[in-house]
């Protein structure tokens, strides 16, 4: 046995554990598997040692296109990441512990996820939030059920400005549930309120919406949500941390349950996860929250500690009565967006929003600037926004990656009549230079 | 320790971010904006850093202790991982998903397609689709898979029912009721398993699916597994494979061989990724032939040149399950953890798991209740109900050894133990940590005899002791108050 794969006895101290045991060999150990059960092939191929794996995954990683000039999004952005986040989420403590079940040996970990949670309500306006979900697209679905729980009806309103991956979703968590999901297509780019209206009634148990939207669009919802309440419906809205540095938060808009996804506070794109959902709520809702909770309590002297709460509503104590069946969530990478939040602080999370804005605006007007090119003018925008292009947005998008730069996601894939609209984004990490390009070689291609 | 709100100095700055090189955009309508900036911390990037640095010293972890927590298989978790998830952290998962992106992502795509042929070998299925995020997300897309299975067949509102042990983890019957059905306990016999009389009488023709853990909960493999799986598809009804348990199989015994239709695996456990204090982890979900039409999209597929695309276009998936292909980096660990160890050092892997369980086992045999006196698997579930007679539970024992420096053992769980203590010692730890594993449980259990008082007023060394949990529940502080 040369391989130690982590295994640490040696054949020794094997054989002196088989004999405590009062076994002979390790296969004897096996002998409750029925014989005719057992493995007749297994197929992975030899190992290898350390340095020969890290350089045959750093040739798959070279079979990645590298060095693109980003201008997508979708739901994962390519934000600064202060080095502080690697570093202090790296500590093996943090990397290496589980779910905080025993309280008074994780307090470091516990008391992370409070300050994430206070990070969280305070980003949103909300009351309460949770130690965090899998994604932006599943606490969309969560925060939906939880309005199933909480109304009692089964009728979903979806606007279809909404991420349409969180839509997907939404439909795949309500597949097998006597739900129906309603979708109001999206007027010019933003929630078509007065097709809302004509749905709303006592069976709605909630309206989802998503501010700013896929196309871009910021939208103010305070009107609106005050009549969808009226019919005890409830609010579900799905924000972009990053814009919450400027932009008028779900508490203040008056709606009931905020969620997004976490990627952009912290955590590297790495083709798509991990990265973790949030999701936050007004407080007369929490027992009804997915997911784990951690709160603030003493110990018998009275000093100040945290636990995991309201276990009675999860899983390991409810089964198939739970709230939810989240056991693992993203519990690192909240505690990556809290560095993040913590780093980037209260002034610095305006001015990189402010950041964002400035380049998408510099972006857009230059981009307009192009002969043929148009702008969606419906609503202001953040830091996505939709174009026209005066072709199909596939082949200029296929055109300009080959030359390195990804110039934004052609919306033909998720909306019908959209073949010439193409959502940009621009966020604090692309220079000017980068945006001059962008418009250079889109003219050559709009041109060719 | 203050919170960091409380450190808070109004207007003190951490990270310098990049300065603007566009001009300013005009300021947007009063209406859009938010009234007050939100209230995050502001401190320099030194009291950050001491911080939580100093959080993270008031946390077990396998870094710093025994941690033999079970059902959580808190193996070591080897560096030269995380070098390698670190390779693709630049890669933005909408290139792939781009017209004719596929081009540009062929690394990344091809790793989650041969990982998922790997996890198909290691549990005999036939595909895999790596989008669930975690393990109760891999149930749940199982469970819609079968769900999906039944409705082609027209058996949608036929089937209702999903058969679970009582000795199953909390999340199988909570995801197969998130996925709409209504569950049906069966209770475990004397011999440590479903008992197998009583699961007949509970099988019928509206039985959807038999969710089981193999090794179960007790870490005893089933006996029965494959008459069990005979008599669920005799009803039409689809097995589920709850892969929390794997660590004890690899190369032994595969899934699929005896008659599991939906295998999940929990990468976080068996293949070494890390819990991140609970997460993040990943839930790739292996499926038998007859499910490849149901699974999520996209769908990775290979074509006839070795090229990996995304298929799009089947009618019968039950859509998307997560944003985008589940937790990658997660995964690019995993896949490295496959490719170093190997077929050998996988077979080892379990072997050993499976040896450092039934040492512990014989060693504190004498000292505790084995309510399940055989063979076990990758872990052995103790009781305390020696201990009760002098006033010492389950919980007291393991805050003892929190105070010894140990993680404790999974406490109260499986429910079917009077105050359970479940013990993964999993294949990464050296005999000499174990034996003095051991001998503090003797000791704890001595003290228990000798002492109560002193188990009962434990822990003693950390910052905090135990904890007003009524209180928490009560008050509902989940969020510290400006």
């Amino acid at each position: 046995m040369n391989d130690s794969n982590y295994c640490p006895h040696t054949p020794q101290e094997i054989q002196e554990m088989l004999s405590v045991i009062g076994i002979s060999s390790m296969e004897e150990l096996f002998a409750p598997i029925p014989s005719e059960l057992r493995a007749k092939t297994f197929n992975i191929p030899p190992g290898l040692s350390e340095f020969e794996t890290y350089d045959k995954m750093k040739t798959i990683a070279g079979e990645n296109s590298s060095d693109m000039v980003n201008f997508i999004g979708g739901g994962f952005y390519d934000h600064v990441i202060p080095a502080v986040v690697d570093h202090l989420s790296g500590r093996a403590e943090f990397y290496t512990a589980y779910t905080p079940y025993q309280p008074e040996c994780s307090q470091g970990t516990l008391q992370a996820l409070f300050e994430y949670q206070t990070s969280i309500c305070r980003l949103t306006g909300l009351d309460v939030a949770n130690a965090s979900l899998y994604d932006g697209a599943t606490a969309c679905a969560e925060a939906a059920m939880m309005a199933l729980r909480i109304t009692g009806r089964n009728r979903i309103i979806v606007d279809g400005c909404v991420n349409p991956f969180s839509r997907q979703v939404l439909k795949t968590y309500l597949y097998n549930l006597d739900v129906e999901i309603i979708e109001v297509p999206p007027l010019d780019g933003v929630l078509h309120q007065e097709a809302l209206k004509l749905l709303l009634n006592d069976e709605v148990a909630a309206v989802v919406v998503q501010n700013p939207n896929f196309f871009g669009s910021i939208e103010d919802f305070s009107s609106i949500v005050g009549q969808i309440q009226s019919v005890g419906a409830l609010v579900v809205a799905s924000v972009y941390p990053i814009s919450l540095g400027l932009l008028k938060t779900p508490g203040e808009m008056g709606i009931d349950i905020a969620v997004g996804d976490g990627q952009c506070l912290g955590n590297p794109l790495s083709f798509g996860g991990p990265s973790f959902g949030f999701i936050a709520a007004k407080k007369a809702s929490i027992r009804n929250m997915p997911g784990r909770i951690i709160g603030e309590t003493v110990d018998k002297k009275g000093r100040r500690g945290y636990v995991l709460t309201l276990q009675a509503r999860e899983q390991h104590i409810k089964r198939h009565k739970a709230t939810s069946n989240i056991c693992s969530n993203q519990g690192l990478c909240a505690l990556r967006g809290l560095i993040f939040l913590s780093s980037v602080g209260k002034e610095g999370l305006v001015e990189m929003a402010r950041l964002n804005r400035d380049k998408a605006e510099y972006a857009k007007a230059r981009l307009a600037g192009i002969a043929g090119v148009s702008v969606l003018q419906t609503a202001p925008t953040f830091n996505e926004f939709t174009l026209f292009l005066p072709k199909p947005a596939e082949a200029v998008v296929g055109a300009l990656m080959k030359k390195g730069i990804v110039a934004g996601v052609p919306l033909s894939s998720y909306f019908a009549d959209s073949e010439n609209a193409l959502v940009v984004t621009v966020t604090e990490k692309r220079t000017k230079k980068e945006i001059d390009l962008l418009v250079k070689e889109l003219e050559v291609a709009l041109c060719s | 320790m203050q919170l960091i709100y409380e450190k808070s100095i109004p207007g003190r700055r951490g990270i310098k971010l990049p300065t603007s090189d566009v001009p300013a955009a005009s300021a947007l309508p009063q209406a859009l904006l938010r009234q007050e900036a939100a209230g995050l911390a502001e401190l320099s990037e030194l009291d950050l850093v001491r911080h939580f640095t100093n959080l993270s010293r008031r946390n077990f972890s396998v870094d710093t202790n025994f941690y033999p927590l079970g059902s959580c298989t808190m193996k070591y978790n080897a560096k030269v991982l995380e070098n390698s998830a670190a390779l693709f952290a630049p890669f933005h998962p909408m290139t792939a998903l781009l017209p004719g992106g596929e081009e540009f992502c062929q690394g990344t795509l091809g790793m989650l397609y041969d990982l998922g042929q790997m996890l198909s070998d290691i549990t005999g299925m036939d595909e895999v689709t790596t989008q669930p995020l975690a393990g109760a997300h891999g149930e749940m897309t199982g469970i819609l898979l079968i769900a999906a299975y039944h409705a082609a067949k027209g058996n949608k509102s036929k089937k209702k029912y999903v058969v679970v042990p009582d000795s199953s983890h909390g999340t199988n019957p909570a995801s197969a009721a998130i996925a709409g059905y209504e569950i049906i306990t069966v209770p475990t016999a004397p011999y440590g398993d479903m008992d197998l009389e009583l699961f007949k009488k509970a099988m019928n023709d509206e039985v959807a699916a038999v969710m089981m853990t193999c090794p179960n909960t007790l870490g005893l493999f089933n006996p029965h597994i494959k008459e069990i799986s005979d008599i669920a598809h005799s009803h039409d009804a689809l097995m589920y494979y709850d892969g929390a348990n794997l660590n004890a199989i690899m190369g032994k015994v595969k899934p699929g061989d005896v008659g599991f239709d939906v295998v999940h695996v929990n990468l976080h456990k068996t293949f070494g990724t890390p819990h991140g204090g609970g997460g993040p982890g990943a839930g790739p979900v292996g499926v038998k032939e007859v499910l490849i039409p149901f699974l999520p999209q996209p769908r990775i597929v290979m074509e006839d040149d070795g090229k990996l695309m995304l298929e799009n276009s089947n009618p019968c998936t039950i859509g998307r399950t997560a944003g985008f292909f589940g937790n990658f980096g997660v995964m690019a660990k995993a896949y490295a953890y496959i490719i170093m160890l190997g077929r050998e050092g996988l077979i080892q892997v379990s072997e050993q798991a499976v040896l450092n369980a039934n040492y512990i086992k014989e060693r504190l045999k004498p000292y505790y209740d084995l309510p399940y006196d055989m063979t076990c698997m990758h872990e052995c579930v103790f009781s305390a109900s020696r201990q009760l007679k002098h006033g010492v539970h389950a919980i007291d024992i393991a805050k003892y050894l929190i105070d010894r420096g140990y993680h404790p053992p999974t406490v109260y769980f499986p429910m079917i133990v009077k105050d359970a203590i479940m013990i993964e010692p999993t294949e990464t730890e050296s005999k000499v940590t174990m034996d003095e594993f051991i001998e503090v449980m003797i000791e704890a259990a001595k003290t228990a005899e000798d002492n109560p008082q002193a188990l009962l007023d434990a822990p003693l060394t950390m910052p905090i002791s135990r904890l007003d949990e009524t209180k928490a529940a009560r008050e509902q502080n989940v969020c510290c108050q400006w």
